[in-house]
């Protein structure tokens, strides 16, 4: 069975026929060319795809694309306005909080979604806000950096 | 003009300068390629662990519709493997299978669900033979061997006796011996396997984009297991979503990609699953070590004693040389001079052990500086004051001909006794909190590569044109740890220009120079070297035009990086001008850079294999790791890391500590949670969850202390940073746990489970008065 989705996907309203089995992740991949958001394990272990629905944190790989019918979806591409990286984006870039890259878009997009919930997150907020997130570069300590330089550099 | 002066970038914090591309999610990583003729290559594996392949019927397969190619052994022209000495594994399996989930045959087809139907439709009958999933097993007398070369399943024995082993222990005021159990890890990075290959069937040319550390060694074994000459391939490396030395050769699924591609004329995509990822492996192996160590009333060892045994899984891969470091690296780190080893790498059916971070050096190293910290308690000695008492003095060579010529390891034990408050705080954290410390050390490269060609270890190409900026043209793998930015600064630094000015193009064979890849920490050091001799070429050549212009001579052209005049009182000529006069007459400006090791780096001839472990320097580390136990559920939390890490010069600190900080932390999952597990060969952790990597709740904060004990010949004196902290996790862990709870942990991971075990073992030893423990 194919379903019509209307979405939002990073602003831009979109009507796609999709089937019904179809992944979030495979549609926004496979389907809309967003390859971004990435793949990294058989489904919600590592939280490389996570995307915003609604404004909050999603597994993509765990979300049929039918079930976003009229839903806000935003990707990693979404951030940067106008060529210049947002605060989420720059906190990962000059803190190193990237290193192979890989599981950077889902670390971002669950780091913007606190942000946008708690924009002056505790370290234990950060940690809590993160923990269905797997890096396997930084040991999460340039991470944090990344998210607290974030959201100090939204408060000023 | 006076305030100019040449652009400074080593030695400051960089971010990389593929950031952007990662943060914003246009960095391409081979699964994000696609060509509207691309097909899904999918793979089929064997279900038993062990069996000679009778037939292999793949008819009904080739006859679904959707289907545009199959292949099996019998299509691989030849072997493959990353040891010159050692190629035994096939693409596809053939005559036999040897691991449960070995690829037997691959399917090339329109979409996914086609290709999994194919799959389902080959026939492969197989004759299953005895199998075997420890190293005790598959050493049995009777056991069949897995491979007919490898006689009692022994893929490399090794044996040195150097110094004078039974006098140092006569010698030694106390001797004590101990055996070690570390479980099987494997390196899960985030990006499961991928490779994009597209073929050319006009001209028959193979083009890969695959997720590999090594760019080179998957060409030449492209050209190999197709029967192709290597010029009828191109290896274009993408983003690459971390490796830690599970890429560090060709993996089939390159190779089923490239035949499939091959067979159906057109581009196919492999890409595999969480599970497929840790069925392919090339982890750490599984091992038992049996350490015995001689000691001095003041702590210096008088002789070192040790075994090892490593289950290497079905085929050669880097057997020989784990097991060649495991023995060689008890020297470079202690002013050690006796010492005797045996080791034992043995073939079972079990997924392939490959090369993880820290090669061959971390059980070692567990085993070693656990039973050293014992021997400092028993003695009454400090943990610190032990190994100050075995410190080297660079420049030396050890007894197994180890060149070290610069050794910070001094200064690293001032620092983590200092920061962590050791003196002050050692056994007065209170009830279940402990400290425990370690060192450790890793090579910055090996001096001898495994493919012996005659050619520099490192080549690097400058481009200049009209535009003055400058590209520079690199072999090197980046895969995240850096390398392009640090080559970028080495270039900026030795011209004294701005990082902008420099395009780094990292690994395409069609456009970059050979380079063997990234592994074993050899880039910076080497690949930091070539690109500080092109830029000094180049550096030549702009002197020598600006002096054109000038009219002045050459050595008295003042190069301030951007500007280079005749004096002070001279207004001097720009960095494009200076460019536009070196392309008169002479268009693009080419230069190249070299490196290449100094003999005495190359180890000794003292046993088979010395040569394993000679590196032109070595990085130290000491750490310090703070813990507290539930002594209800023997729950370990790390509460804090302090790790002072002799890099020499830090080019990058901001990556130093990145690299330092990802290293210890990778040691906490190996000594805590991590391991591989099987029943009857089937993997049981093959996924994100059962293999349980530390997530951002369980880790510590790790403090980090670079020390610059500058290399006589590194790159600005540099060495390596990304490896040399991993091992020396392992044992501070379990010597805090002993320091919190009093037990001595010997097998790892220390999981709750195993920690409550010793526990009880223990009270029961005490209650029966025995002291053994075991």
């Amino acid at each position: 069975m194919k379903t019509i989705l209307s979405v939002t996907v990073n602003g831009q309203p979109r009507d796609d026929v999709v089937p019904d089995n179809m992944l979030l992740v495979d549609y926004l991949r496979e389907k809309i060319g967003l390859t971004g958001t990435k793949v990294g394990c058989d489904g919600g272990e590592c939280g490389a795809c996570t995307v915003l629905i609604d404004g909050r944190p999603r597994h993509a790989c765990l979300t049929l694309a039918a079930t976003c019918q009229e839903a806000r979806i935003d990707t990693v591409e979404s951030l940067a306005h106008a060529g210049r990286l947002s605060a989420i984006q720059r906190g990962f870039h000059e803190k190193l909080g990237a290193q192979c890259g890989f599981c950077t878009p889902g670390m971002v997009m669950a780091a913007e979604g606190l942000l946008r919930q708690n924009p002056a997150p505790s370290e234990a907020d950060i940690r809590s806000a993160l923990a269905a997130n797997i890096c396997r570069c930084t040991g999460y300590v340039k991470i944090i950096e990344a998210v607290q330089a974030a959201a100090r550099e939204l408060a000023s | 003009m006076n305030d100019i002066s040449p652009v400074q970038t080593i030695g400051l914090p960089q971010p990389f300068v593929d950031g952007p591309e990662k943060v914003t999610g246009k960095a391409m990583y081979a699964a994000d390629f696609s060509a509207a003729d691309a097909l899904v290559g999918r793979i089929l594996r064997s279900p038993v662990a062990h069996a000679k392949i009778v037939s292999v019927d793949t008819a009904r397969a080739e006859a679904l519709a959707g289907v545009l190619a199959v292949v099996t052994g019998e299509d691989c022209a030849d072997t493959h493997g990353v040891l010159p000495i050692a190629m035994n594994e096939w693409a596809l399996a053939r005559y036999r299978v040897r691991y449960r989930g070995e690829p037997v045959a691959a399917v090339a087809a329109v979409d996914e669900a086609t290709a999994q139907q194919a799959l389902a439709l080959i026939e492969v009958e197989y004759e299953e033979l005895p199998a075997y999933f420890t190293a005790e097993e598959a050493r049995a007398e009777g056991a069949i061997d897995l491979h007919e070369e490898r006689p009692g399943n022994i893929e490399r024995d090794v044996h040195f006796d150097l110094g004078d082993v039974d006098g140092g222990m006569a010698e030694a005021d106390l001797v004590r011996e101990m055996t070690f159990q570390c479980a099987e890890v494997c390196q899960a990075q985030m990006e499961p396997h991928a490779a994009f290959a597209e073929y050319d069937t006009a001209r028959e040319r193979l083009t890969m984009r695959s997720s590999t550390q090594v760019p080179y060694y998957v060409h030449l074994m492209l050209a190999r297991v197709l029967g192709i000459d290597k010029l009828q391939v191109r290896v274009v490396k993408p983003y690459i979503g971390g490796g830690f030395g599970s890429r560090t050769e060709t993996l089939q699924s390159e190779l089923a990609a490239a035949l499939l591609a091959r067979k159906a004329g057109r581009s196919v995509k492999v890409v595999l699953s969480r599970e497929e990822t840790f069925i392919t492996h090339r982890g750490r192996p599984e091992s038992q070590l049996r350490m015995k160590v001689g000691m001095r009333k003041d702590g210096t060892i008088t002789a070192v004693d040790f075994e090892a045994v490593q289950r290497g899984g079905a085929y050669s891969d880097y057997g020989i040389v784990t097991i060649l470091y495991a023995g060689s690296m008890i020297y470079g780190i202690y002013d050690i001079t006796s010492a005797r080893f045996e080791g034992y790498r043995v073939l079972t059916n079990t997924p392939p052990c490959g090369a993880f971070r820290g090669h061959g050096t971390v059980k070692t190293r567990f085993a070693f500086e656990s039973l050293i910290d014992d021997m400092a308690i028993e003695l009454g000695l400090d943990p610190f004051e032990v190994r100050r008492a075995n410190l080297l003095q660079a420049p030396t060579m050890t007894e197994n001909d180890l060149l070290v010529n610069s050794y910070g390891l001094d200064e690293c034990l001032d620092w983590v006794e200092q920061a962590s408050g050791w003196r002050q705080r050692k056994g007065k954290l209170g009830p279940y909190r402990g400290l425990g410390m370690a060192c450790s050390h890793y090579i910055s490269g090996a001096s001898k590569p495994k493919h012996w060609t005659g050619e520099p270890h490192a080549t690097i190409h400058l481009r200049v044109d009209w535009d003055a900026s400058i590209t520079l043209l690199t072999g090197a793998a980046e895969i995240g740890q850096g390398s392009s930015t640090v080559m970028a600064q080495c270039v900026a630094e030795t011209l004294g220009v701005d990082m902008g000015r420099i395009r780094v193009i990292s690994s395409d064979s069609a456009l970059t120079p050979k380079d063997n890849g990234s592994y074993s920490s050899r880039v910076t050091y080497m690949v930091g070297n070539a690109s500080i001799d092109a830029a000094q070429n180049l550096k030549a050549k702009l002197i020598e035009a600006a002096a054109r212009k000038l009219e002045i001579a050459p050595e008295d052209v003042e190069c301030l990086g951007e500007v280079y005049r005749g004096g002070q009182q001279d207004q001097g000529l720009s960095f494009d001008e200076v460019v536009m006069e070196a392309l008169g007459g002479e268009g693009t400006l080419t230069v190249k850079g070299i490196f290449d090791t100094i003999p005495e780096s190359w180890g000794g001839r003292k046993y088979r294999g010395a040569a394993i472990g000679g590196t032109m320097a070595f990085s130290y580390a000491a750490q310090v790791v703070e813990v507290a136990v539930d002594p209800d559920t023997a729950e370990i939390t790390v509460e804090k890391v302090w790790v002072a890490h002799d890099c020499g010069k830090a080019l990058n600190p901001l990556s130093v500590e990145g690299q330092v900080q990802g290293s210890v932390w990778m040691g906490m999952g190996q000594a805590m949670t991590e391991e591989t597990r099987l029943h009857d060969g089937l993997l049981l952790h093959a996924n994100m969850l059962d293999y349980r990597v530390p997530t951002i709740v369980d880790s510590p904060p790790i403090e980090v202390k670079i020390v610059e004990a500058a290399d006589p010949h590194g790159p600005f004196g540099a060495k390596e940073a990304g490896e040399g902290s991993l091992s020396g996790f392992l044992p501070a862990l379990t010597n805090a746990v002993a320091d919190a709870i009093g037990v001595r942990a010997t097998e790892l991971p220390l999981t709750p489970d195993r920690l409550l075990d010793l526990l009880e073992k223990t009270a029961l030893a005490e209650r029966a008065g025995g002291k053994e423990v075991a």
